[in-house]
Order: C-alpha cells, then structure tokens, then sequence
C-alpha cells in the first residue's frame, strides 16, 4: 500500500473504535454539548465584560477548546497508554506498518472528529442561542484547527509517557487539563478571572488555542482573524511535545 | 544443508549486574517446530525478545532469517509473526474487522476468511474480540500472527490459559503450520505440549542451555530406566520378591517401585514370581520417564532468577 493508503486504512479502523467507545464518545461529544447548552442558558443573554460580546458567543470558541482538546491530547493519551499497556503496541511494532503510518491514522481520527465538534457545537450555537456563525474567519479557524491537532496530539504521546499504568491514565489526564481548562477562561469567562491566573495560564497552550478561536467566533473580529501569536505558542508546545515523545515513548507495557 | 532459520552463538544479554543470558547457543532449521523450554526467569523470554528484535543484546552473533534482528526492517517485519506472551487485542472490532485491519499492513496477506476458520473463529467471525473467551482471544491473537504469511513465527506460551480442549485445538493449529512449511519456535513450559509438537527441544535454566535433542532423547530419556510400581503389599506378604528381580528398589508413599533397564526381564522375572507365590500386583504401572520428569530432574528444584 502507498503511504497515504497505510495512513486512510490506519484511520478508518480508529474511527470504527472511536466511535464504538462509550467513555471516547461520551467525554470528547455528549460532555461538550452538555457544557455549551448549560452554560448558554444559564449566562447566554449576559455580555462578557470588556469583550463587548454575549456569553453564549463567548462559550462557543470556548466548547470547541474542550472538545478538540478532548479528541485529541486526552483521547491520544488514554488510547496510546492502553494500547501500550494491552501489549498491542508491542505487537504493531512486529508488524511492517511504519511508525508514522499509525501516528498518522490516530492524528487523522483525532482531526477529524475535532471538526465534527466544530461543526456540531457551531449548529448547536446558532440554531439554538442564535451565535453568528463566523464567514471570513473560516480559514483562521482551519488553520487553527490543524495546529491545535498538530500540537495537542503531540502532547497527549507526550503525556502517555508519564502515565504508568492504564489504571492511572483517567486521573493523570484529568489532572493536567481540567484545571487549565478553568485556568483559560474555557469555563469561566475571562473577564471574571484576576490577572494572575490568566498570566498563568498565558504559559499553556489551551489559553493560546482558545484564544485564537475566540477571535475565530468575535462579531468584532476585523480581517481574517489569525492569531499568529498565539498560534506560534501552540506550535512551539507541539514540538516540545514531538521531543519528549521521541526520548521517552515507550512500546513495550511498563508492567512487570 | 540449507542455511538454519535461526542461529545463535554465545548470546549474552544483562539486566544492570545481573546477567539473564549466560552465552546460550542456538540452531533452528527450516520447517521444523522448536521447543524451547525452561523454567519461569531462566531467560526463555529474554532470548526470544532478542530473536524478535526487541531486546539489544550485550554480547553474542543473532542471525534470524539472515538478519541479525538488531537491524530488523519492515521487509524483516513481514517475514515474522509473534504471538506475545500477553497481548489484549482491541476488544470493540470485530475478529473480521481485526484481521482485515493486520491484512493490511503487509504486502502479501493470507486470506482472512481462511485465517479465520484455520484457527477455528468462523462462527465468531463478527463477534466484537472484547465478547470472546480467553481462548477464542488467544486463538484470534494467533490468527493476527499469521495473517501476514509468515515464514517464522514465535509463539511465546501461546496456549496458557486455555482449558484442555482449547489446548488440543491450537495444538492443531501448530501442527498445521507444519505441513504450510512454516518454522516455528514455540515458547512453553508445558512438557505434553513440547512432546506433542516439537521436532527439537532446548532446555534453558539460569541463563543458559542445559539440554538440547529430540523430545524423545532429552537428556538420555530413551536410555533411562523404566519404571515398575505396584502398591506395597500387607506387612510379611511379598517377603524375598526383591532378591528375585533384578532392578533397583526403593519405597514412595505407599508404592513399591522398581528402576530397570532392562524391563523385559525385570517384567518377567516379577510376574513370575507374583504367580508362583500367589501374590497380587495391585495398581501395576510401568512407565517410561516422561519429558517432564527429565526436564524436572534437568532443572531440578532450581528457582530460576533470570530476567523477566
């Protein structure tokens, strides 16, 4: 097989365990859908101060942070550690598929179920809260989209090496998210965070990913909406993680 | 002579101070099922994991298919099938949508119908492998070592945990790689398992081998004495017998048992005896030593601290 093909064959089968997985679909979809739907109807018609746009917009950019950050970093953790951990990344090493023909799959899988969250928490945004839904920032928003992939895939085999066992995954993941998650104005609006946090989180890369699609999804935005700055930070903690991942990852069970 | 599949000379591997592979000697040949056998820790998984290319080796020459397995490549890859010692295959496809998915990594795949049936999965072709039993998962993880037709496979304890008729199962299996040519160099520290399959047998026992030949000649098997027991008669009743046959005697836990080499004599020589002096042989047994009581008596009592 060409190596697109290896790539496509790789992806389709990480698309069928996906989907066929209760706790992946529930935590990378339903969680999301359920936050946005919460919190638009709880703070929707209230405006984020200083943004001098309404809550419920604020929450879509906001959402979609979760939900990609999700379907990648936490999703690539969990599945590579259990992988690991199951022998049968041992096993795929035995096997002429090449390294990058798997990473590829996995990162394609990941990709594309952050644009199906993309889709459906920017439909559920307008349909139901009436969010603008965003014409000339579209290409800011692929791109954004590509290097948050990029980067929160390369952290979660990042982060697979710090992780023991497959019993320790769910925690250790949820450690190091959920806070930043609060930490970046995802959940809380930004507006009501002290200026401590928010310097903070400023070192994280959720903070810089949510903040190049809030520019995505602000009425206000002029021009094409890149955040390069912002997007340069991402990029440049994908390859920290791309680093750690090639002097630590581990193929064989850490167990015995 | 046809170059051997496997060969190993001097191989030594360490784990820090400790040393799991003490210069241990190897030769495989082509289409022949190898048993290597030993006890738990006396560096039969460290050895193969070097075979296999997963393990660097501190010492020694490793050629497998005439690749040393250090600089294993995907052509290699291809020509190589493992079972693992443990391995859960992905439990939400189904054994199909598994096999079709390792189909595709190689260039000239088995068919995975075929696959399927050979390890005997046909009525499970579309069951999810997380709804299998540990023996139809194991079968599976056997499938997935085959699908890419190799032509040497390692299967390490491919049969543990499996419930006797399992066992029979993948047995046949294994012999079915026999007659498609295959080498297999099997894992096992079931004795009946070797003895059924094996063409060549090596023993290895803190680090290094201790035994190697047929299942049949292990260490002199063919040659040891045979063994005579009967149950030991009430007291007085069988008084005299012993000087009468030839043979070493000895007393366990209520038998009386006889060691010969020459059991056609020693035989005859007690029947007649029992018959003349009106004696019952109650709970006769005569038993050539069984592989696994030559691999006991080779290992004997050794706690093996090996690698992992």
């Amino acid at each position: 097989m060409s190596a697109p093909a290896l790539v496509l064959h790789q992806f389709r089968y990480e698309q069928k365990v996906f989907w066929r997985s209760p706790p992946a679909v529930f935590f990378t979809v339903m969680f999301p859908v359920i936050f946005l739907v919460l919190f638009a109807s709880l703070f929707g018609d209230g405006e984020i101060d200083g943004l001098g746009i309404k809550a419920s917009t604020y929450y879509v950019p906001g959402i979609i942070t979760l939900a990609v950050v999700s379907a990648t970093l936490v999703n690539v953790a969990m599945r590579v550690v259990e992988m690991r951990e199951s022998g049968r990344l041992k096993r795929l090493r035995g096997t002429p598929l090449p390294t990058w023909a798997y990473i590829g799959g996995r990162v394609c899988n990941a990709f594309v179920v952050s644009l199906v969250m993309v889709v459906l928490v920017t439909a559920i945004g307008h349909f139901l809260y009436g969010v603008p839904i965003p014409t000339e920032t579209i290409p800011a928003l692929l791109v954004t989209l590509i290097v948050g992939t990029f980067s929160f895939c390369s952290l979660g085999l990042a982060l697979s090496c710090a992780i023991p066992s497959e019993e320790a995954a769910p925690p250790i993941t949820n450690f190091v998210v959920l806070p930043l998650y609060f930490l970046s104005g995802v959940f809380v609006p930004e507006s009501e965070l002290p200026d401590g946090v928010l310097n903070i989180a400023d070192h994280f890369p959720i903070r810089h990913f949510f903040q190049s699609c809030l520019t995505v999804f602000d009425p206000n935005t002029v021009g094409a909406g890149f955040e390069w700055g912002n997007l340069l930070n991402v990029a440049l903690w994908g390859v920290a993680g791309v680093l750690i991942t090639v002097k630590f990852f581990s193929w064989s069970p850490r167990r015995g | 002579m046809p170059e051997p599949v496997i060969s190993v000379s001097g191989l030594r591997v360490s784990y820090g101070d400790l040393e799991a592979v003490k210069g241990v000697d190897l030769e495989v040949s082509e289409g022949e099922i190898f048993a290597f056998l030993g006890p738990n820790g006396a560096g039969k998984t460290t050895t193969v994991s070097v075979l296999e290319g997963y393990l660097e080796r501190d010492g020694g020459e490793v050629s497998v298919l005439g690749v040393d397995p250090a600089r294993a490549d995907r052509a290699w890859r291809s020509k190589v099938g493992f079972v693992l010692q443990e391995c859960r295959m992905e439990g939400l496809l189904t054994v199909r949508e598994t096999l079709e998915m390792y189909a595709g990594y190689y260039e000239r795949p088995r068919s995975v119908e075929e696959t399927i049936g050979l390890v005997g999965l046909a009525e499970k072709a579309d069951e999810r492998a997380g709804r299998l039993s540990g023996g139809q998962q194991r079968r599976l993880d056997v499938a997935v070592a085959l699908i890419g037709d190799a032509e040497l496979l390692f299967l390490d304890e491919p049969t543990t945990g499996f419930d006797p008729s399992a066992r029979r199962q993948a047995w046949k299996v294994i012999e079915g790689l026999r007659e498609l040519g295959k080498t297999v160099m099997l894992t096992t520290h079931y004795m009946d398992e070797a003895q059924a399959l094996a063409d060549h047998v090596a023993v290895i026992s803190e680090g290094a081998i201790i035994a190697t030949g047929t299942p049949d000649d292990l260490g002199g098997r063919r040659n040891a004495a045979t063994r005579v027991s009967f149950e030991a008669p009430a007291n007085g009743a069988g008084a005299g017998l012993e000087e009468s046959v030839g043979g070493e005697w000895s007393r366990e836990s209520g038998l009386v048992v006889l060691r010969t080499t020459d059991p056609t004599r020693s035989l005859n020589q007690l029947t007649a005896w029992a018959l003349a002096n009106d004696f019952q042989l109650e709970g006769l047994e005569v038993a050539q030593p069984s592989l696994e009581d030559v691999y006991l008596e080779l290992t004997g009592g050794e706690r093996g601290e090996g690698g992992p």
